[in-house]
C-alpha cells in the first residue's frame, strides 16, 4: 500500500494486509498523536488495512507558544 | 469497531473515553464537548458576539465552524503574520472556510499594516519567532475584538495545548502564569473576555472533526515552531498518555480544580497593575509604551526588518 507521510512530506510502500495499529508500530508512530485516513475515510486501529489502498498518516500535534 | 452509540461502524477511537464513534455521532460527542465546557466555564452568553481568532488549522477552523453550528453569532479574524508560503496558506484556507460558511472574516495584515513580519521580527530582536508572534496575537486579538465591539475573543487552544502549557509553567514553577492559565479570563482593564472552548476535546479530536466535515485546513507545521519546545513537551504527554490515556485530561482539570486558586492573588495583582500604553492605550504592565508598541518601534528603527 501507498502510505503518505507528513512533516516532511513522504511517501513510503509498505506491504499489506496489514491493521492500521500495526501499520503505525511498523512506522514508529505514537497512535494519540496522528489520525490515518484511507481514501478520504477516518479509519480505526483495528481496520485492515489491503495492498492497493492509499493512506495518509496524518500528525494532528501543532503549534507554537501563543 | 462498532460506534458506542448507535452501534455502527466506528470511524474514530477514542481511549480515553474508552469509546469510538460513527461520523454522526461523533459530531454529537464533540458539540457536546463543546457545549459542556462553554456552559460550565460561563464562556459565552446568549446574544454575545464572537471574534474567533481563526488561523487555517485545524484548531481555529473547527472550533469557527462549531459555534456557528451551535448557533452562535461568530466572525472570525485572520492575522497576516508575513510567514512566507505558509501565510499564503493559511489565509487562502481562512478565507475559503468562510466563504463556505458565509461567514464574516475581519482580516489584519502586520506586514501591511505595522511594517514589519515576524520572520525580521525575530531576527531583530534575536528571541525566538513563536515570542513575536505569540506577542503581536495577545495583542491585536484584543485591539480588533475591543475596536469591533465584540463581547467576547475565543480562541482554538485544545486539551493538548493547555496540558502542554501546564507542563511547561510546572517545570519551571512559573507562578505568575499558573494563576492565569483558566479557560475563562473575565473581560476587565480594557481587555475583552477570553475564551478557549475546545478544552475538552484533544487535538486529534479537533482534527478528526475537520477531516469528517470535509474542512481543508493547513496540516503542515509551521516552519518557525519546529522543533520548538512547546511541541517536545506535547510529545511527552502523548508519551504518557499513550501508556494511560486519560492523564493528559486528569493533569489540566485536577489544576483547575485543585491548584489553580491558589496561584491566582499572583495574577490579580498583575492585573491591578495594569495602565494604558501610552502609544496605543491598550493596558500594559509597562511603564510607557505596552510591548507591541515597543515592536513596532524598534522593527522601525531595524528598517530593514520592514515586511520582505
Amino acid at each position: 500500500m501507498k502510505v503518505l507521510l507528513r512533516n516532511p512530506r513522504r511517501e513510503v510502500e509498505i506491504a499489506g494486509p496489514l491493521r492500521v495499529s500495526a501499520l503505525l508500530e511498523r512506522l514508529d508512530v505514537n497512535r494519540e498523536s496522528v489520525l490515518v485516513i484511507r481514501g478520504d475515510a477516518l479509519v480505526t486501529g483495528d481496520a485492515l488495512l489491503g495492498d492497493a489502498d492509499e493512506v495518509e498518516v496524518r500528525p494532528v500535534i501543532s503549534g507554537g507558544a501563543t | 469497531m462498532k460506534c458506542r452509540r448507535c452501534r455502527g461502524p466506528a470511524v474514530i477511537e477514542l481511549r480515553r473515553h474508552n469509546a469510538a464513534f460513527c461520523p454522526p455521532c461523533y459530531t454529537v460527542f464533540a458539540l457536546g464537548q463543546v457545549t459542556k465546557a462553554i456552559e460550565d466555564f460561563e464562556m459565552i452568553e446568549p446574544g454575545d458576539k464572537v471574534l474567533v481568532a481563526v488561523s487555517g488549522g485545524k484548531d481555529s477552523l473547527a472550533l469557527w465552524d462549531m459555534l456557528l453550528d451551535l448557533g452562535y453569532r461568530a466572525d472570525g479574524l485572520y492575522l497576516g503574520l508575513g510567514i512566507g508560503d505558509y501565510s499564503d496558506e493559511s489565509g487562502r484556507l481562512a478565507r475559503a472556510f468562510a466563504q463556505r460558511r458565509g461567514a464574516t472574516l475581519v482580516e489584519i495584515d502586520i506586514p501591511g499594516e505595522y511594517g514589519f513580519d515576524i520572520p525580521g521580527a525575530a531576527e531583530v530582536t534575536r528571541r525566538v519567532p513563536c515570542s513575536a508572534c505569540g506577542l503581536s496575537k495577545r495583542h491585536l486579538f484584543n485591539k480588533a475584538a475591543i475596536d469591533g465591539g465584540y463581547d467576547v475573543v475565543a480562541t482554538g487552544h485544545n486539551l493538548d495545548d493547555e496540558a502542554a502549557v501546564l507542563f511547561g509553567n510546572v517545570l519551571r514553577w512559573s507562578t505568575e502564569y499558573l494563576g492565569r492559565q483558566l479557560p475563562v479570563l473575565p473581560a476587565a482593564h480594557g481587555f475583552p473576555r477570553k475564551v478557549k472552548p475546545l478544552v475538552r476535546l484533544s487535538e486529534r479530536e479537533t482534527a478528526a472533526w475537520c477531516v469528517l466535515r470535509g474542512i481543508d485546513y493547513i496540516v503542515e507545521e509551521c516552519p518557525n515552531a519546529v522543533g520548538n519546545k512547546h511541541l517536545g513537551y506535547k510529545e511527552a504527554l502523548n508519551a504518557i498518555e499513550d501508556q494511560s490515556p486519560g492523564s493528559k485530561n486528569a493533569f489540566y482539570f485536577g489544576f483547575l480544580d485543585k491548584a489553580s486558586k491558589h496561584f491566582t492573588p499572583e495574577a490579580v495583582a498583575e492585573q491591578e497593575g495594569l495602565r494604558p500604553c501610552t502609544g496605543c492605550g491598550a493596558p500594559t504592565t509597562d511603564d510607557e509604551l505596552c510591548a507591541f508598541c515597543k515592536l513596532v518601534g524598534r522593527m522601525a528603527r531595524a528598517g530593514s526588518g520592514a515586511a520582505s
